[in-house]
Parts: structure tokens; C-alpha cells; sequence
């Protein structure tokens, strides 16, 4: 009995090597519980050691192997073969990024994005740690909780045409993070992440197509986060013609 | 990447994980002035820790009491554990976890506000706090984040630490290889943290991330410090066969049972029993992981568990449990069953077996995270402080990341504000100096010292003398004085930094002749006007030493042309 195989094709790119990305064919075996980087895994241990690509936990939580699977953002720990018979299947780097080499992206815009929009609790006082915890009550646990789930895989920004065309804009991710921490009841940081968040790449340059939260393999929904966002900061302005001394937070 | 200082920091942190990132916001915060970088080879949010699943555990409740947290991890570890850390330990956790609530750690919540705690393998309360079963990811996630808001720390990510610097028994720094241009520099500071994490892939079947390599217990192996208690490897009882993906412990301490292939509870055959309903602790499913993970072999011996494609497993019923609390507290055990093997365990139980977890042991340090190299500090699994001694308990190592993360941070912070760098060195010996000594007069008495005793004709009585004049100068020039303070082409501070040379070489020279009894060539003795082949056909090393040269020896190479008398 012959074993049975499948086919990838797999994007190529050496710098100083290659003027452009080229496309190679590695034939491995089909197995029905290997997940495309356990193929990649079998290229690079067994065909072609100089294949380059990201990955660690193999268990879809550090967010290192995210690549292009058809065509379509995907965890390559978490894209099993099966679920592409009979193939061929083409494995490409993250669309909208540059590619540093083979299936690796450059994360540096997105690195700086996230230290923009201060990820990180803001307070006017800070709590001594002696006076213990600052309770929070399941119910305002869930209003933040999935927007925390961000694995910072750049699916996301791999799926939105928005970012493909306009590099500035804030992105999917990073907007979800920044929802996150104005959702969290211990936060008082609003004002000053809004300002971000409202210039002319933030929320307003996302054309609401939803890509992001398609592809998105945690559930974050960064779309329906940008959306509030925009009514968060519509309400922001309507209250401000008002309510000239500020009428949220 | 590296500020204006170029690739120069005070701290440098080798690892981006729970324990690395603890350590730079605890440096940060012991000093504003301090440079702080954090070297990884992933980006940090990459770091295994984002992998831990079940909890992290502290004392939180009025039913609890730290000497109880102390007991049993004493007892866990089958008292290898140092008990002066284990105290320490109990006593800084509780301040840790809320320090991180406060940085927004979505901790799990009991109704009214506070932090939920959970059961754990070998604990007698509950203690594990927890946010579901990603509290590993959102711990990270939440220190990662924070240390976004300082700017004083740098980071080096994707870049491999090859090697560490060490100068006269003091760290100074590492070299490291930028995997982005393939770039190998030198990068300087005065104190390394190594918190670069277990190393789990020394093993085929493993919990553990690819990046688990062991990469800061290997540097600083090779620089001769030692690595503790290294035979003590942790087998998790509940992996997912053939991936060796973990399912964390809390999905017995919420209640799951482990069942051989008869559907039978079989711990309660080893000691562990009598099953009941609800979780007790310390009992059945809730032992500690080395006897849970030796029951599963016991009970594979016995022909009673089942086989599959990757060896024996047993199951992990976590079916009575029912969707809602399987929803809500381990939410990800059902993602991770349902895509690694298919099983959804609201309706299935999991098919699980030991697989390699944790290293207990690791880079020996002490209560405070520093090595027996001076400049060199460790925190997390890359170390060994002796909390865990032969076996860790369940939700210690992330309360471990996190105290002793923070304590390495704040003694390595201090030991590099203590630490002198060159320019202070220079500033500090030279140009505020206000000493009596002079440079022309040390000089020229070093150099009438080596006419006299190291001149054309020497003996031992006055070579002895210029030896104890050049060790008198030694201790005279620390308390040069220069007229010059000038930063701009300051020739008087080069002639110092020329004369300390000077000295240290003089030495050498007078010190070597005084240890040739015999004369031979340019070194003549009037106490030994004889060559001596038998005992000096040999070549002097000078090595130095606070005393001064140490003198050893190197034979002569003689290949076709054998010592005769030399005569012309």
C-alpha cells in the first residue's frame, strides 16, 4: 500500500536571493491529525532546512504561525490537512505585511501600533497593592472579557482590505485592545486613548466589511469593537455640543 | 531596539515571559534612571508562559493561611524544597497576584467582586486563582501590555542570546544574534537576568512550546555556574496523546474524573481514595502529579488502560461537570478537545496520559535570584530558588514567575546601580578625585624602581625592593589627582589611565625576573650568574591576582637544535 500524500505549495523569498516571491512544491504525507504546520514541520525537518517560518505552542494561544491557507488567514496549528483534501494546498505569508523572508512577516508597525493606544491600565490614583483588590463583578468581567481574548496573531489585519490599502490605519487588533481596556471597570483611561482612536486612521477609516472577526480564530469580534468604538466616540462629540465640560467619564 | 546609548544598558533580560517581563517592570520601578532591555528570541507575547492554563496560587481567603501554603508545598516537593524560600515565597504572593490584578488581569470573579479561587493537586484549600483556563495567556498578555507603558525598557525582540560576557569574574553583558539581519553583536549591561524557561523539548513528548530549549540554563551552564537539582523533571498526569498538549489540572479541581479503560476511578486503588462526587483535596483526582502520573503507569502495567495510535491513555470524564461550568471555567479544554482528537467533553470523556510538564530544577540561585556569577541573576523555570524541590505543585510556577521575577528584577537593579561602568569608573577614580598624588611623581618612581632592580644586572635584594615599591605605588596611584577635568582631548586623563597600565605591567616584569633563579640572556643575575636549564629551559606566564603577578611556567618547544653552551 502506497502512502498517501498531499501536496504544498508553499511561498518562497530569500532576500538578496530572489527578486520576487516564488512559489515550491513539497509533497508530504497525508495525515488525517496533522495540522499544516506539522506539514511545514515535516519540510523543514525532512525535504528543505532552509524553509522559514514562525511557530511555538502548536496549541493556538501564542499566535506565532499565522499565514495565508488558501488564501484565507489562517493558525497553521489549528488548519488540518484533512480539511483540505485532496489539495493542493498553498501556504503564503500574512497578506498586508512585508515579508522579511519565505513565510515571515514584519510585525514592527503593529508593535507600534499597540503602545499607541496604551494597552495597559490608566488610573488617576493608583491602588496601593496592601488595600487588596479592586472588586469587579462577573457581569463587568463579561463586558471586557472577550475583547482579552486577542492572541495578536495579525489574522485580522491579514483580512482587512482597509489596512491593505491604508497602512496607517490603527487596525483591528489594536483598536479591540484599546475597547478592551475602556470596557474594564478598573479603568479610567478613556480620554486618553480616544484621541487615537478618533483621528482620521482610528475607527472612522474602517469600512465595516467584517473580515477581521471572520477570520479572527478566538472570538475577539474586533469589528463589532470598532463599531461601538465609533458610537462610543459619536456620542462623545454629540455630548461635547451639549455638554461643552464633557458629558462621559 | 537599542536607544541612543547604542547597544548599552544597565539590565538586560534575557527572556520575554511571565518571569522576564516581572522583572524588567520590578527593575523599572526600583529606579527611573536605570537603562532596562529584554532580549527574547520570540516577540514576549509569544513566551510559553502564555500556555499555562490552570491558575496561579496565593493565599487570598480568611480560610487559608500562608503557613498552610508553605506545608504543602514542602510536602509537594518531598521536602527538597529550601523552607526559608518556601516562606518567603507564601509571604510575597498575595501581594504579586493583586499587583497583577491591578495591571488588569481579567481574573475569574465569585459574585461578589473578588478574585475566585479554585482546588489544585496537592493543596489543601483553595488558593489557585485563575482566569478560566487561559490564566497563563492573560497574565502574560497583562504584563506584556503594562511593560508597554515604560519607556526606559527596551526590547530586543527576535534576537538569540549566544553567549555571556564575562570580565574578571563579572558578567558584562551577552552577545546575541539578530535573527531579523543575521547580525551578531555585543550586548552590554551590568547585570543579566536569565528568565528563559524550562526546557521540555529535551524530551520527544512534551506540554512544552517548541522555543523550550533550555537556552539560558545552557549559558550560563557554560560559564560555570551550576544547574540545581537538573534529575527532577515533572510529568503533567493529563496530556492529549501524540500532540502532548496540556489539559490543565483544573478540569479535575473542577470536578473531572480520571478512568481506566473499565470506566473505573483506579486512584483510589494507590492510596488516594475514597472517591467521592465532589473534589476533595489532596485525594483521588487531586493528588500531586508525580503520583498521579506513576498511577497511570502502574494501571498501564496492569493491562487496564486503553491503546491508540500514540500508546496508552486513560480518560478524563469531565461529562457530569455539564456545558454550562465546562463553558464558563474551562472553556479552552473544550476548544483543545474538540480540535486536537475530536472530542467534545461535554458529551466524551478526553483520552489523556502523562506527558513531560515542567523542569523543577534549573539555574542555581539564591533568595534573591542571583547566581554564584557575580552580575548574573535567574527567576521562573530557567531557575532552581528551591520552592519545588522534587516535585512542584500545580499553580506554583506562576506565582513563582511572579515573586521571584520581581525580587531578581529589583537585586539585579540594585547590583547595577552599585555596579561601576567605565565613564563612572573613570569619573569617580580620575576627574573628581581630589587625592594628593601626582602622576609625573608615581611615574617616575616606577621607573627608577625597574632601572634599579630590573636594569642590566639584577639580584634578589633589590628586585625584592622594586617589588614592594611598585605594590606601594599601586596603592598611591588610587589616589591620583589631575589638574585636567576637561572632557575635550584631556591628555592628563589618558597619561592616568597610561601610568595604571604601566604599573600593572612593570610588575609583571619585575616579578618574573625575581622568580628566574638563573641568568639567561638579557636577564642577568649576579645572585645566579649560571644558565640553568634543568630548572628554567622554560617560559614564565605571569597571571594576575589582587597580591600581584602570579608566576607560572611553559616548556620551551625543542625540536632539532638541543641547549648547549652558548658561546661566541
Amino acid at each position: 500500500m502506497t502512502e498517501e500524500t498531499m501536496t504544498l505549495e508553499v511561498t518562497r523569498y530569500r532576500p538578496g536571493h530572489d527578486r520576487e516571491p516564488r512559489t515550491e512544491s513539497f509533497t508530504v504525507p497525508y495525515r488525517k491529525d496533522w495540522v499544516v504546520l506539522d506539514a511545514l514541520n515535516h519540510i523543514k525537518d525532512r525535504i528543505d532546512g532552509t524553509l522559514s517560518y514562525r511557530w511555538s505552542c502548536r496549541m493556538g494561544v501564542c499566535g506565532s504561525c499565522g499565514m495565508m491557507v488558501n488564501g484565507v488567514p489562517k493558525l497553521t496549528c489549528a488548519a488540518f490537512l484533512r480539511d483540505y483534501r485532496p489539495g493542493p494546498i498553498r501556504v503564503g505569508p500574512l497578506a498586508n505585511f512585508p515579508v522579511i523572508r519565505d513565510l515571515v512577516i514584519a510585525l514592527d508597525d503593529f508593535m507600534e501600533k499597540l503602545r499607541r493606544v496604551k494597552p495597559w491600565i490608566i488610573r488617576a490614583v493608583e491602588k496601593p497593592v496592601a488595600d487588596g483588590e479592586y472588586l469587579q463583578t462577573p457581569a463587568q468581567l463579561d463586558a471586557y472579557k472577550q475583547f482579552s481574548m486577542c492572541i495578536n496573531c495579525m489574522l485580522c489585519y491579514a483580512a482587512c482590505p482597509v489596512y491593505g490599502l491604508e497602512p496607517a490605519f490603527v487596525g483591528p487588533a489594536a483598536i479591540a485592545l484599546a475597547y478592551r481596556y475602556n470596557l474594564d471597570s478598573r479603568d479610567e483611561g478613556y480620554r486618553l486613548r480616544e484621541p487615537v482612536l478618533s483621528e482620521a486612521v482610528g475607527v472612522w477609516e474602517c469600512t465595516f466589511v467584517g473580515e477581521c472577526s471572520v477570520v479572527c480564530p478566538k472570538g475577539v469580534d474586533p469589528a463589532a469593537a470598532i463599531q461601538r468604538s465609533k458610537l462610543a466616540g459619536a456620542t462623545d462629540w454629540l455630548l461635547s455640543m451639549i455638554m461643552p465640560w464633557g458629558g462621559r467619564r | 531596539m537599542p536607544g541612543d546609548d547604542g547597544y548599552q544598558h544597565d539590565l538586560l533580560v534575557i527572556g520575554g515571559g511571565g518571569a522576564g517581563l516581572r522583572a524588567a517592570i520590578a527593575a523599572a520601578e526600583e529606579s527611573n534612571r536605570l537603562s532596562i532591555a529584554v532580549l527574547s528570541k520570540v516577540y514576549p507575547m509569544r513566551s510559553h508562559t502564555v500556555s499555562a492554563e490552570g491558575g496561579t496560587a496565593a493565599v487570598m481567603r480568611e480560610n487559608d493561611s500562608l503557613d498552610t501554603h508553605a506545608k504543602d508545598t514542602i510536602f509537594g516537593s518531598d521536602f527538597l524544597a529550601d523552607q526559608d524560600v518556601v516562606e518567603v515565597f507564601v509571604k510575597e504572593a498575595p501581594g504579586e497576584v493583586i499587583q497583577l490584578e491591578h495591571w488588569g488581569c481579567p481574573w475569574s470573579r465569585d459574585p461578589d467582586g473578588r478574585v475566585s479561587v479554585r482546588p489544585f493537586g496537592g493543596m489543601t484549600v483553595n488558593r489557585t486563582l485563575y482566569a478560566a483556563d487561559k490564566t497563563g495567556f492573560h497574565m502574560l498578555h497583562a504584563l506584556f501590555q503594562t511593560s508597554l507603558k515604560y519607556e526606559k525598557i527596551t526590547r530586543y525582540d527576535e534576537w538569540f542570546a549566544t553567549s555571556l560576557l564575562i570580565e574578571d569574574g563579572e558578567v558584562c553583558g551577552v552577545t546575541a544574534l539578530n535573527l531579523h539581519d543575521g547580525q551578531m553583536r555585543p550586548i552590554v549591561a551590568k547585570a543579566v537576568i536569565m528568565c528563559t524557561g524550562g526546557a521540555g523539548r529535551i524530551f520527544p513528548f512534551t506540554t512544552n512550546a517548541a522555543i523550550k530549549t533550555g537556552d539560558g540554563m545552557a549559558l550560563a551552564y557554560r560559564a560555570g555556574v551550576a544547574l540545581k537539582d537538573m534529575e527532577f523533571v515533572q510529568y503533567h498526569p493529563t496530556g492529549l496523546p501524540g500532540t502532548g498538549i496540556l489539559i490543565t489540572e483544573a478540569a479535575r479541581g473542577e470536578g473531572g474524573h480520571l478512568k481506566n479503560k473499565d470506566g473505573y476511578r483506579y486512584l483510589q486503588d494507590y492510596g488516594l481514595g475514597p472517591p467521592t462526587d465532589t473534589p476533595v483535596h489532596r485525594k483521588m483526582e487531586l493528588g500531586p502529579r508525580d503520583i498521579l502520573s506513576r498511577c497511570h503507569i502502574q494501571e498501564h502495567q496492569k493491562g487496564r488502560t486503553f491503546e491508540g495510535p500514540y500508546g496508552h491513555y486513560v480518560h478524563l470524564d469531565l461529562r457530569h461537570l455539564g456545558e454550562k461550568l465546562i463553558d464558563k471555567n474551562l472553556p479552552f479544554v473544550r476548544e483543545l478537545a474538540r480540535n486536537y482528537v475530536g472530542i467534545d467533553p461535554v458529551h466524551e470523556p478526553i483520552p489523556v496520559r502523562p506527558v513531560v510538564h515542567y523542569m523543577m530544577g534549573g539555574i542555581s540561585t539564591d533568595i534573591t535570584g542571583k547566581t554564584s556569577l557575580n552580575g548574573l541573576y535567574a527567576a521562573g523555570e530557567a531557575a532552581c530558588v528551591s520552592i519545588n524541590g522534587a516535585n512542584r505543585l500545580g499553580s506554583n510556577s506562576l506565582t513563582e514567575l511572579l515573586v521571584f521575577g520581581a525580587r531578581a528584577g529589583r537585586a539585579a537593579a540594585r547590583h547595577a546601580q552599585l555596579a561601576s561602568d567605565e565613564r563612572r569608573r573613570l569619573d569617580q577614580r580620575f576627574l573628581r578625585a581630589d587625592g594628593r598624588e601626582k602622576i609625573a611623581d608615581i611615574r617616575e618612581e616606577m621607573q627608577k624602581a625597574l632601572e634599579s632592580g630590573c636594569g642590566i644586572y639584577r639580584d634578589r635584594a633589590t628586585m625584592e625592593g622594586t617589588c614592594q615599591t611598585l605594590r606601594k605605588l599601586r596603592e598611591r596611584f588610587a589616589h591620583i589627582s589631575l589638574a585636567d577635568k576637561d572632557a575635550v582631548f584631556n591628555t592628563e586623563l589618558i597619561a592616568a589611565l597610561e601610568l595604571e597600565c604601566t604599573l600593572d605591567v612593570a610588575e609583571t616584569v619585575a616579578r618574573s625576573a625575581l622568580a628566574r633563579e638563573e641568568s639567561r640572556g638579557s636577564h642577568t643575575r649576579t645572585d645566579f650568574p649560571k644558565r640553568d636549564d634543568a630548572q628554567f629551559l622554560r617560559h614564565s606566564l605571569a597571571y594576575r591576582t589582587p597580591d600581584g603577578p602570579r608566576i607560572e611556567y611553559l616548556p620551551v618547544t625543542i625540536t632539532r637544535w638541543p641547549p648547549e653552551e652558548r658561546k661566541y
